[in-house]
Protein backbone atom coordinates (compact mmCIF):
# COMPACT_ATOMS: atom_id res chain seq x y z
CA UNK A 1 0.00 0.00 0.00
CA UNK A 2 1.76 3.05 -0.99
CA UNK A 3 1.14 6.83 1.21
CA UNK A 4 -1.40 8.66 -0.40
CA UNK A 5 0.91 11.39 0.23
CA UNK A 6 3.30 10.05 -2.61
CA UNK A 7 -0.02 10.37 -5.05
CA UNK A 8 -0.59 13.91 -3.65
CA UNK A 9 3.08 14.84 -4.42
CA UNK A 10 3.11 13.44 -8.20
CA UNK A 11 -0.19 14.93 -9.09
CA UNK A 12 0.89 18.12 -7.91
CA UNK A 13 4.25 17.99 -9.62
CA UNK A 14 2.01 16.75 -13.25
CA UNK A 15 -0.28 19.77 -12.37
CA UNK A 16 2.08 22.20 -12.58
CA UNK A 17 4.30 20.87 -15.42
CA UNK A 18 0.58 21.58 -17.20
CA UNK A 19 0.32 24.93 -15.56
CA UNK A 20 3.77 25.97 -17.11
CA UNK A 21 3.14 24.71 -20.31
CA UNK A 22 0.02 26.49 -20.62
CA UNK A 23 2.37 30.04 -18.98
CA UNK A 24 5.17 29.79 -21.49
CA UNK A 25 4.48 27.50 -24.82
CA UNK A 26 3.19 29.59 -27.67
CA UNK A 27 1.82 26.88 -29.55
CA UNK A 28 -2.14 26.72 -29.38
CA UNK A 29 -1.95 23.08 -29.23
CA UNK A 30 0.89 22.66 -27.17
CA UNK A 31 -0.97 24.29 -25.13
CA UNK A 32 -4.20 22.56 -25.32
CA UNK A 33 -2.32 19.31 -24.50
CA UNK A 34 -0.87 20.96 -21.01
CA UNK A 35 -5.04 21.24 -20.15
CA UNK A 36 -5.44 17.34 -20.84
CA UNK A 37 -2.09 17.05 -18.28
CA UNK A 38 -3.94 19.11 -16.10
CA UNK A 39 -6.77 17.50 -16.00
CA UNK A 40 -4.78 14.19 -16.03
CA UNK A 41 -3.51 15.13 -12.41
CA UNK A 42 -6.65 15.95 -11.08
CA UNK A 43 -7.76 12.41 -12.38
CA UNK A 44 -4.95 10.81 -10.75
CA UNK A 45 -5.97 12.22 -7.30
CA UNK A 46 -9.74 11.57 -7.63
CA UNK A 47 -8.78 7.72 -8.16
CA UNK A 48 -6.31 7.88 -5.18
CA UNK A 49 -8.50 9.23 -3.08
CA UNK A 50 -11.38 7.19 -4.09
CA UNK A 51 -9.32 4.25 -3.02
CA UNK A 52 -8.32 5.78 0.22
CA UNK A 53 -11.68 6.26 1.33
CA UNK A 54 -13.17 3.20 -0.86
CA UNK A 55 -15.56 5.42 -2.32
CA UNK A 56 -16.39 4.84 -5.64
CA UNK A 57 -17.95 8.08 -6.22
CA UNK A 58 -14.40 9.08 -7.01
CA UNK A 59 -13.78 7.01 -9.96
CA UNK A 60 -17.17 7.41 -11.27
CA UNK A 61 -16.18 11.21 -11.34
CA UNK A 62 -12.97 10.48 -13.13
CA UNK A 63 -15.57 9.06 -15.90
CA UNK A 64 -17.18 12.41 -16.34
CA UNK A 65 -14.19 14.53 -16.38
CA UNK A 66 -12.81 12.45 -19.34
CA UNK A 67 -16.10 12.79 -20.91
CA UNK A 68 -15.57 16.58 -20.79
CA UNK A 69 -12.10 16.34 -21.80
CA UNK A 70 -13.32 14.38 -24.78
CA UNK A 71 -15.76 17.25 -25.68
CA UNK A 72 -13.21 19.98 -24.81
CA UNK A 73 -11.18 18.36 -27.04
CA UNK A 74 -13.20 18.37 -29.89
CA UNK A 75 -14.59 21.65 -29.92
CA UNK A 76 -10.96 23.17 -28.94
CA UNK A 77 -9.29 21.75 -31.97
CA UNK A 78 -11.91 22.49 -34.05
CA UNK A 79 -11.52 26.37 -32.51
CA UNK A 80 -7.78 25.64 -33.28
CA UNK A 81 -9.13 24.58 -37.27
CA UNK A 82 -11.04 28.02 -38.00
CA UNK A 83 -8.59 30.02 -35.94
CA UNK A 84 -6.02 28.92 -38.58
CA UNK A 85 -8.07 28.79 -41.79
CA UNK A 86 -8.27 32.71 -40.85
CA UNK A 87 -5.54 33.63 -39.54
CA UNK A 88 -2.87 31.03 -41.03
CA UNK A 89 -1.13 30.65 -37.65
CA UNK A 90 -1.86 28.98 -34.02
CA UNK A 91 0.42 31.42 -32.45
CA UNK A 92 -1.01 32.34 -29.72
CA UNK A 93 0.85 35.78 -29.31
CA UNK A 94 -0.46 36.63 -33.13
CA UNK A 95 -4.18 36.55 -32.06
CA UNK A 96 -4.30 40.19 -30.48
CA UNK A 97 -6.70 41.92 -32.38
CA UNK A 98 -8.85 43.13 -29.77
CA UNK A 99 -6.05 44.73 -27.69
CA UNK A 100 -5.73 48.07 -27.30
CA UNK B 1 11.21 -0.14 0.75
CA UNK B 2 8.66 -2.57 -0.75
CA UNK B 3 8.28 -3.76 -4.12
CA UNK B 4 5.00 -1.12 -4.49
CA UNK B 5 6.78 1.35 -3.43
CA UNK B 6 9.60 1.13 -6.06
CA UNK B 7 7.34 0.34 -8.67
CA UNK B 8 5.88 3.41 -7.42
CA UNK B 9 9.04 5.64 -7.72
CA UNK B 10 10.13 4.42 -11.40
CA UNK B 11 6.65 4.64 -12.80
CA UNK B 12 6.88 8.31 -11.29
CA UNK B 13 9.82 9.32 -13.06
CA UNK B 14 8.50 7.52 -16.29
CA UNK B 15 5.52 10.22 -15.77
CA UNK B 16 7.34 13.56 -14.77
CA UNK B 17 9.55 12.51 -17.23
CA UNK B 18 7.07 12.28 -20.56
CA UNK B 19 5.29 15.88 -18.78
CA UNK B 20 8.62 17.25 -18.56
CA UNK B 21 9.39 15.81 -22.47
CA UNK B 22 6.10 17.19 -23.69
CA UNK B 23 6.66 20.68 -22.37
CA UNK B 24 10.59 20.69 -23.92
CA UNK B 25 9.88 19.13 -27.12
CA UNK B 26 9.77 22.33 -30.17
CA UNK B 27 8.14 19.63 -31.90
CA UNK B 28 4.19 19.14 -31.38
CA UNK B 29 3.92 16.20 -32.87
CA UNK B 30 6.97 14.51 -30.34
CA UNK B 31 5.08 17.02 -27.82
CA UNK B 32 1.81 14.38 -28.63
CA UNK B 33 3.67 11.41 -27.64
CA UNK B 34 5.20 12.42 -24.75
CA UNK B 35 1.66 13.10 -23.55
CA UNK B 36 0.72 9.94 -24.88
CA UNK B 37 3.34 8.06 -22.83
CA UNK B 38 2.53 9.86 -19.80
CA UNK B 39 -1.31 8.64 -20.17
CA UNK B 40 0.08 5.03 -20.23
CA UNK B 41 1.87 5.58 -17.20
CA UNK B 42 -0.87 7.19 -15.40
CA UNK B 43 -3.56 3.85 -16.88
CA UNK B 44 -0.90 1.74 -14.95
CA UNK B 45 -1.33 3.57 -11.83
CA UNK B 46 -4.86 3.43 -11.54
CA UNK B 47 -4.37 -0.21 -12.10
CA UNK B 48 -2.10 0.23 -8.81
CA UNK B 49 -4.82 1.75 -7.67
CA UNK B 50 -7.75 -1.07 -7.97
CA UNK B 51 -9.04 1.16 -10.94
CA UNK B 52 -9.35 -1.39 -13.95
CA UNK B 53 -11.96 0.28 -15.83
CA UNK B 54 -10.79 3.86 -15.45
CA UNK B 55 -7.53 2.57 -16.42
CA UNK B 56 -8.42 0.71 -19.42
CA UNK B 57 -10.72 3.76 -20.62
CA UNK B 58 -7.69 6.14 -20.00
CA UNK B 59 -6.30 3.90 -22.36
CA UNK B 60 -8.49 3.68 -25.08
CA UNK B 61 -10.31 7.08 -24.85
CA UNK B 62 -6.96 9.22 -23.58
CA UNK B 63 -4.56 7.74 -25.57
CA UNK B 64 -6.64 6.30 -27.94
CA UNK B 65 -9.24 8.75 -28.84
CA UNK B 66 -8.42 12.04 -27.67
CA UNK B 67 -4.39 11.58 -29.08
CA UNK B 68 -5.56 10.31 -31.86
CA UNK B 69 -7.74 13.47 -32.89
CA UNK B 70 -4.62 15.92 -31.41
CA UNK B 71 -1.56 14.08 -33.50
CA UNK B 72 -4.84 14.48 -36.94
CA UNK B 73 -5.14 18.34 -35.89
CA UNK B 74 -1.54 18.96 -35.72
CA UNK B 75 -0.91 17.02 -39.44
CA UNK B 76 -3.91 18.55 -40.90
CA UNK B 77 -2.59 22.10 -40.07
CA UNK B 78 1.62 21.41 -40.55
CA UNK B 79 1.55 23.20 -37.34
CA UNK B 80 4.66 21.13 -35.56
CA UNK B 81 7.01 24.09 -35.44
CA UNK B 82 5.65 27.30 -34.67
CA UNK B 83 7.32 29.88 -37.40
CA UNK B 84 8.36 33.27 -35.53
CA UNK B 85 10.27 33.76 -32.57
CA UNK B 86 9.10 33.80 -29.17
CA UNK B 87 7.91 37.19 -27.61
CA UNK B 88 8.16 35.84 -23.80
CA UNK B 89 10.89 37.12 -22.13
CA UNK B 90 11.16 37.82 -18.18
CA UNK B 91 7.96 36.03 -17.92
CA UNK B 92 9.33 32.66 -18.48
CA UNK B 93 11.58 32.50 -15.86
CA UNK B 94 9.38 34.56 -13.39
CA UNK B 95 6.94 31.42 -14.10
CA UNK B 96 9.71 28.86 -13.75
CA UNK B 97 10.15 31.04 -10.04
CA UNK B 98 6.26 30.47 -9.41
CA UNK B 99 6.32 26.89 -10.27
CA UNK B 100 9.19 26.04 -7.36
CA UNK B 101 7.61 27.92 -5.11
CA UNK B 102 4.49 26.44 -5.67
CA UNK B 103 6.09 22.66 -5.17
CA UNK B 104 7.89 23.32 -2.43
CA UNK B 105 5.10 24.94 -0.53
CA UNK B 106 2.97 21.99 -1.11
CA UNK B 107 5.88 19.69 -0.25
CA UNK B 108 5.90 21.78 3.16
CA UNK B 109 2.47 21.27 3.91
CA UNK B 110 2.48 17.69 2.94
CA UNK B 111 5.49 17.39 5.13
CA UNK B 112 4.54 19.60 8.12
CA UNK B 113 0.82 17.98 8.48
CA UNK B 114 0.65 15.20 6.23
CA UNK B 115 -2.67 14.06 6.47
CA UNK B 116 -5.65 12.81 8.85
CA UNK B 117 -4.93 8.58 8.37
CA UNK B 118 -8.17 7.17 7.52
CA UNK B 119 -8.94 3.67 8.18
CA UNK B 120 -7.20 1.73 5.35
CA UNK B 121 -7.95 -1.29 3.92
CA UNK B 122 -4.59 -2.63 2.47
CA UNK B 123 -5.90 -4.29 -0.39
CA UNK B 124 -9.50 -3.34 -1.70
CA UNK B 125 -11.79 -6.41 -2.45
CA UNK B 126 -11.65 -7.61 -6.06
CA UNK B 127 -15.02 -6.27 -6.49
CA UNK B 128 -13.96 -2.56 -5.66
CA UNK B 129 -13.62 -0.45 -8.96
CA UNK B 130 -14.43 -3.47 -11.82
CA UNK B 131 -16.90 -2.52 -14.44
CA UNK B 132 -19.83 -4.13 -12.51
CA UNK B 133 -19.20 -1.75 -9.39
CA UNK B 134 -18.54 1.17 -11.44
CA UNK B 135 -21.85 0.33 -13.74
CA UNK B 136 -23.59 -0.34 -10.68
CA UNK B 137 -22.94 2.90 -9.58
CA UNK B 138 -22.87 4.77 -12.55
CA UNK B 139 -26.52 3.82 -13.30
CA UNK B 140 -28.10 4.10 -10.01
CA UNK B 141 -26.51 7.18 -7.73
CA UNK B 142 -25.26 8.86 -11.01
CA UNK B 143 -27.91 8.40 -13.60
CA UNK B 144 -28.90 12.03 -14.05
CA UNK B 145 -25.84 13.07 -14.61
CA UNK B 146 -24.71 10.28 -17.31
CA UNK B 147 -27.25 11.47 -19.39
CA UNK B 148 -26.45 14.87 -19.68
CA UNK B 149 -22.72 14.07 -20.60
CA UNK B 150 -24.46 12.15 -23.57
CA UNK B 151 -26.42 15.78 -24.36
CA UNK B 152 -22.88 17.49 -23.80
CA UNK B 153 -21.30 14.93 -26.31
CA UNK B 154 -24.22 15.95 -28.72
CA UNK B 155 -23.18 19.75 -28.13
CA UNK B 156 -19.50 19.40 -28.84
CA UNK B 157 -20.12 17.20 -32.12
CA UNK B 158 -22.86 19.78 -32.97
CA UNK B 159 -20.14 22.50 -32.23
CA UNK B 160 -17.27 20.74 -33.69
CA UNK B 161 -19.23 20.33 -37.14
CA UNK B 162 -20.50 24.13 -37.41
CA UNK B 163 -16.79 25.61 -36.24
CA UNK B 164 -15.34 24.00 -39.06
CA UNK B 165 -17.65 24.40 -41.75
CA UNK B 166 -16.94 25.78 -45.32
CA UNK B 167 -18.57 29.20 -44.80
CA UNK B 168 -18.43 29.57 -48.99
CA UNK B 169 -20.87 26.46 -49.41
Amino acid sequence: MIPIENYIALSAILFTIGVLGVLTRRNAIVIFMSVELMLNAGNLLFVAFAQQYEALSGQVFVFFVMTVAAAEVAVGLALIVAIFRARRTINIDEMSTLKG
Amino acid sequence: MDGNLITFYILGFVAVGAALGMLFSKNAVYSALFLIMNFAVVAVFYLMLGAPFIAMAQVTVYAGAIMVLFLFVIMLLGAEKLAGKDTLTWQKPFAWLLVVFFVFAGAYQLGMRGLTEAAITPFPSSEFGSPAAIGDILFNQYLLPFEVTSVLLLVAMIGAIVLTKDRKQ
